[in-house]
């Protein structure tokens, strides 16, 4: 699975992407790609550019050069909302799930799924909704005691795997992970990554944005260090040092020659 | 998850769900206790006629309720229901009488009037709903400035007056028909039933003692109360009201077209309040400007007691409900002890304040067994 080696094609591909904020140059012909089933951590030092690369991934921003394709298709223009819907699911810090209501309604939220009472009146169907959450949940061996249990009484982690099974269930492509283990205790962070390995295995691919340097070195198959709107560095796992990336983060081996 | 995680959780549950039964179950045990006291103190509270008379008495402050559990579910408030009664009972009235006098029929007058009624109190609603999703002005202000208006709006409208009268006498018996009238009667002292009207038989001392088992303004209220509370629990339309309360982002992120959806809640609100309006017109045959005025804080004040959060995303309209008959239950005992009925607002707003610091006990307690649990 080397892919340097094989004829595989990128899942996504930004190529020469740059975006300006008035004089300041966000990203500077930025080449990224991502391939099938592969996790790329995606670091840099605050202000280095890797939130502006994924929201124009994403759609909320669009880049001013360059072009994003996704699966062969063009996608840079297009609105958050479809490009969510062509398959590019990002999960943001603050999660987006409604926290007052359960796990089946967070997964189904604004796609309900709906059977007659008594035969005629609409009804949300939350039994289907519960167990369709719950086999998702099992793809990535999450186990959540009870089901009509509110978010807001899971841990982090459970929260994110609700998160993370809303978007499988809903066919992502590509899953952005924006910080997920940031704000949570070391045995949620071990379940988070365990989270992102099994999304690898489910031949998903994720961008993780992380600045802990341990989760990265260990889900991680690839590492693309960005440095002020570039992206400086592209290592594979098994050329990865901590020293190395930890260099090429804070610029020092640019500046040393 | 470890299996002694699991077990912990397992062990916990119960607990939980204990508290939060309790949390939601004091209201009613609250409720309870209230009809305990005034029956043993008050005489006359512990009979049928009374209690007929405080569901009537409820209806008011219970259909406004049901469009303010909505909104407050969503996070927001509505300030501006309690004079869309009585723009609705204004409007309502006049249609009515204006009709009736040109010589109309008095049933199709009086449907006329309902809708006109109905009609007129959409207005604010759109007004509100417009104002909070699209201009994004503060729930609390965009009502409170659609309170003046409709408030000076409905006084207008009747030169300064407090009361429509002067309804031509077959319309004001049509109307006490429906608005005093019981699909069921009984005669304590003989165990005769009647359904639909009194015979003309019954007169005098006996007219005075008349049961009225199910009265038309709680056959309505009730019916309502039915239709949205299935709605809120049940239903898309519900699912995505307690969405937007609880994260108004999330569900925007999700796909629903949240400014929509408010939009119908507020305009549901001011429907609810045009219902007690032209309810009003019913029971007392006739239209007034501030029919509702007092009514509105005891709105806000029976979905607050009935648990739900004003902070949004949760509550029930059953809670409403016993919020509804906590407020009509003081109100007509402290009358029948003969205690000042001033006295009501202080117990009501003691209730208020009760209700809020159970449910922020429960969910301290439930936090706190979480984080122990979680290890955070």
């Amino acid at each position: 699975m080397d892919a340097k080696t094989t004829e595989r094609t990128p899942l996504l591909h930004v190529k020469g992407a740059s975006k300006y904020f008035g004089g300041l140059t966000a990203l500077d012909k930025v080449d990224f790609v991502v391939y099938p089933g592969e996790v790329v951590a995606l670091l840099g030092d605050n202000g280095a550019g890797k939130s502006t690369l994924i929201k124009c991934i994403s759609g909320v921003y669009q880049p001013d050069e360059g072009a994003i394709t996704f699966d062969g298709v063009a996608i840079h223009g297009r609105s958050p909302a479809d490009i969510r819907g062509a398959g590019i699911e990002t999960i943001y810090q603050d999660l987006a799930l409604a926290e007052n209501l359960d796990i089946g309604a967070n997964v189904f939220l604004g796609k309900e799924r709906k059977r007659r009472a008594f035969g005629v009146i609409p009804v949300t169907d939350d039994e289907f909704m519960r167990s369709e959450a719950a086999k998702v949940l099992e793809r990535l061996d999450i186990h959540i005691p009870s089901l009509k249990q509110k978010l807001v009484r899971l841990s982090g982690g459970q929260r994110q795997a609700v998160a993370i099974a809303r978007a499988l269930y809903w066919n992502a492509r590509l899953v952005i992970m924006d910080e997920p283990t940031a704000a949570l205790g070391v045995p949620e962070q071990r379940k988070v990554l365990s989270l992102i390995r099994s999304l690898r295995e489910q031949n998903i691919p994720v961008i993780l944005i992380s600045h802990t340097m341990q989760d990265v070195m260990e889900v991680a198959d690839r590492m693309v260090v960005m440095l002020r709107g570039r992206a400086v560095a592209d290592v594979p796992r098994a050329a990865a040092t901590v020293e190395g990336l930890v260099t090429a983060i804070i610029g020092a081996g640019e500046m040393g020659g | 998850m470890t299996t002694a995680a699991r077990a912990a959780t397992a062990g916990l549950t119960p607990r939980n769900r204990a508290l939060k039964l309790l949390a939601q179950l004091w209201s009613w045990l609250f409720l309870l206790a209230l009809i305990i006291f005034f029956s043993a103190t008050g005489q006359g509270f512990l009979s049928v006629r009374n209690f007929g008379n405080i569901l009537v008495a409820s209806t008011l402050v219970m259909l406004m309720a049901i469009g303010q559990t909505y909104v407050i579910v969503t996070g927001g408030i509505d300030l501006s229901i309690g004079w869309t009664v009585g723009l609705a009972s204004v409007i309502s009235a006049t249609t009515m009488r204006n009709l009736a006098n040109g010589g109309m029929d008095v049933s199709l007058s009086i449907t006329l009037g309902v809708f006109a009624g109905l009609a007129v109190a959409l207005i604010p609603g759109i007004i509100n709903g417009a104002l909070i999703t699209r201009v994004k002005v503060p729930p609390f202000i965009a009502t409170l400035g659609m309170f003046g208006i409709v408030r000076g709006a409905a006084f207008l409208l009747t030169d300064g007056q407090n009361v429509v009268g002067d309804l031509p006498a077959a319309l004001r018996d049509s109307l006490r028909a429906i608005g005093n009238g019981s699909l069921l009667y009984s005669l304590p002292d003989t165990g005769q039933l009647y359904w639909f009207s009194l015979p003309a038989e019954v007169t005098g001392q006996q007219l005075r003692i008349v049961q009225r088992l199910l009265p038309y303004p709680v056959l309505f209220v009730v019916l309502m109360l039915i239709i949205f509370g299935f709605v809120l629990a049940r239903t898309q339309f519900g699912r995505h009201t307690y969405a937007i309360g609880g994260n108004a982002e999330a569900a925007r992120r999700a796909g629903i077209n949240v400014t929509r959806h408010l939009t119908w809640v507020y305009i549901l609100a001011a429907l609810t309040a045009g219902m007690a309006g032209v309810l009003h017109v019913f029971r007392f045959t006739a239209g007034s400007p501030n029919a509702g005025e007092s009514a509105l804080l005891d709105s806000v004040a029976a979905v607050v007691i009935g648990g739900t959060s004003l902070f949004g995303g949760e509550g029930k309209l059953s809670g409403t409900v016993v919020g509804s008959l906590i407020i009509a239950v003081l109100q007509t005992g402290l009358v029948i002890l003969a205690i000042d009925g001033l006295w009501q607002f202080i117990v009501v707003g003691c209730v208020i304040i009760i209700a809020v610091l159970v449910n922020q006990a429960q969910e301290l307690i439930m936090r706190r067994q979480e984080s122990a649990l979680h290890g955070r």
